[in-house]
């Protein structure tokens, strides 16, 4: 008993991956974990999606399944795992099959390399970054086996339209990758890197999230990739391949039950994938705001309650809303399960804010709370946008994206290596255009 | 230090489905089933890359073939009627040049493992081996290092290739420029 406690000390003091230390049972205790926290997440966005694009038209959404719909998803959850699992006829039964799962197990995988923190990443990969935009995407092909197994048309018209769109908008984000991860390497003498965790230290050295650096570079770099995310990831306005009034629902039409839940389960994953390919790479992975600026015991201290200070924010909420619920007698177990709610979050809170946890917890917190950021664009595209055309998606990827892409790319590297360009390229130039003009008259 | 994760199991694992993948590849009448066989090949010879300690390559192998190359595969595949090709009985009139080729990579094969006078095979003595997490940047210094890039001149002449055939499907597919 004595050796287990000392094992798990020793691990939590570890300044190490479990993938870099080789320990099979802590990467399988994180993977877990990473499980867990992505299903949680996926339930809370589907609430929330629901209450904001509600709030958002001024309805009140979900009210009925617990206190403020709370209760809604697992609801949701329930029906899905009891419904008919129907198969069309004259569909390819042993696609259809697998299709889902190659969806599920593309937006899972790359949860591999997502670093939550310097040590809470299930591992390290030399190559992370093209591991992540590698795995995710082969969803597409799940997504186009899907559409065409089903053996009916708006499913194959889906599948088609989805398949044109993912590889078209893959390059434009490819693009912008590579102009972050130029940015990795410090001029001439720093070597880049593609790890996902080392292009995170890379901006804590260089003491910039990159998203500010070579200004107005960084910024484009972000704006061409998260435009691009959101038309990988199917979402509004981009969300042809499953447009509702166009294709009933696109490449899962014909898909019912626990399989079409899969393919909701991979949409909100791979939504949170790429919203943490785009932390990591711009916004500075688990970094606190205002490294630099706001530095000083005092201000660490600060931002290392922040996390404890929110979850007891969100506590404060519910018995605000605890207060206000109707007195009547038919919602005391609503307005008792609200106040448990909140009581469950309050607690969370003060856990947060003892100095171990706190330490250990807070490069966790600030990554989450950036990607829920993102998590709340997505909303809010889905809520404002119109959908675009396809003759119109077509053309923001390949004659707006792509070019200013390809041009970022050249003036990102010409910027990066400015000092050797000067001295070996144009004062070269310069000299031999100066003698060759000294000859000639 | 991790134990080796290149067993000769990992090996023959993958060499095992690349194989019956590839067989499936030209047996299988759909030619959906075809592409998602293919799809699986490539994706264990990538498991192989990556016994090779060549994770940079494992990765491009994943994102240029299976992620992009194959989808646009069954992109063209899906246009095309699959009734009609179920109904065609299959047909090979290649198969003398198909064996030609087979016959002489065998010997190929074997003329390379087997042992010459001198008592040693064909193969180089030991092998290169990079450290797994400077896979990259290794690739990066063979190909663009000012002073060791040997492979910069094949690089361009390779890329150089591929825009002709992106030219070249512009001008067929457009008739109007």
């Amino acid at each position: 008993m004595h050796d287990l406690i000392q094992y798990i000390e020793s691990y939590l003091s570890s300044d190490r991956t479990p993938g870099a230390a080789g320990n099979f049972f802590w990467a399988f205790v994180y993977i877990l974990l990473v499980f867990l926290g992505l299903s949680v997440a996926v339930i809370a966005m589907n609430w929330l999606e629901r209450k904001i694009l509600a709030h958002m038209q001024v309805r009140l959404g979900p009210m009925r399944v617990g206190p403020h719909g709370l209760l809604q998803p697992i609801a949701d959850a329930i029906k899905l795992l009891l419904k008919e699992d129907i198969i069309p006829a004259e569909a390819d039964a042993t696609i259809f099959w697998i299709a889902p799962f190659i969806v599920v197990l593309a937006a899972f995988t790359v949860f591999v390399v997502v670093p939550f923190g310097p040590t809470h990443a299930i591992t390290d990969m030399n190559i992370g970054i093209l591991f992540m935009l590698g795995v995710s995407s082969l969803s597409v092909l799940g997504v186009v086996m899907a559409g065409w197994a089903s053996n009916s048309h708006y499913p194959l018209i889906g599948a088609l339209r989805s398949s044109a769109q993912m590889v078209s908008y893959e390059v434009a984000m490819g693009l912008a990758v590579v102009s972050a991860i130029m940015m990795t390497s410090l001029n001439a003498e720093g070597q880049g890197t593609l790890s996902m965790i080392g292009i995170v230290q890379a901006q804590q050295e260089q003491g910039i999230w990159f998203i500010f650096k070579f200004f107005p570079l960084g910024v484009i770099a972000f704006v061409i990739f998260a435009i691009a995310m959101v038309a990988e990831t199917n979402r509004a306005p981009f969300d042809l391949p499953e447009a509702e009034s166009e294709l009933t629902a696109g490449f899962h039409t014909e898909y019912s039950g626990f399989r079409w839940s899969l393919f909701f389960l991979a949409e909100y994953s791979a939504m949170i994938a790429v919203s943490s390919i785009a932390v990591t790479l711009w916004l500075g992975g688990w970094l606190r705001p205002f490294p630099n600026a706001l530095t000083g015991d005092t201000w660490n201290l600060v931002f290392s309650l922040v996390p404890g200070a929110t979850f007891l924010f969100l506590a404060a909420m519910c018995f605000y809303s605890t207060v206000r619920m109707p007195k009547h007698p038919l919602f005391r177990i609503q307005t008792i399960g609200l106040a448990g709610f909140g009581v469950v979050l309050a607690l969370i809170g003060l856990v947060m804010f003892l100095p171990l946890v706190r330490e250990r917890v807070q490069d966790i917190f600030w990554f989450s709370a950036k990607v829920a950021g993102f998590m709340y664009l997505y909303i809010w595209y889905r809520g404002t946008f119109p959908r675009y055309r396809f003759d119109q998606l077509m053309k923001v990827g390949w004659k707006v994206l792509l070019p200013t892409g390809l041009a970022l790319l050249i003036v990102t590297a010409f910027v990066e290596m400015r000092t050797q360009v000067w001295a070996e390229v144009i004062i070269p130039m310069w000299l031999g255009i100066v003698d060759l003009l000294r000859r000639i008259f | 230090m991790n134990p080796p994760v290149a067993t000769p199991f990992f090996f023959y694992l993958l060499a095992g489905i690349m194989i019956v993948g590839g067989i499936a590849v030209i047996t299988r009448k759909n030619a959906v089933h075809s592409a998602l066989a293919l799809i699986t090949t490539l994706l264990a010879q990538a498991g192989l890359y990556l016994m090779l300690y060549a994770p940079f390559v494992a990765g491009v192998q994943i994102i240029l073939y299976a992620g992009g190359i194959m989808v646009l595969f069954l992109f063209v595949i899906m246009l095309i009627s699959i009734e009609r090709t179920q109904k065609e009985r299959q047909f090979n009139k290649q198969w003398i040049v198909g064996i030609a080729a087979a016959a002489t990579l065998g010997v190929l094969l074997i003329g390379v493992y087997t042992t010459t006078s001198q008592g040693h095979t064909l193969f180089i003595e030991g092998r290169m081996s990079y450290a797994e997490s400077q896979n990259t940047q290794s690739i990066a210094t063979l190909l663009f290092d000012r002073f060791g890039g040997t492979y910069m001149f094949a690089f361009e002449i390779a890329s150089l290739l591929l825009l002709v055939a992106i030219i070249g499907a512009v001008v067929m597919a457009k008739k109007r420029i």
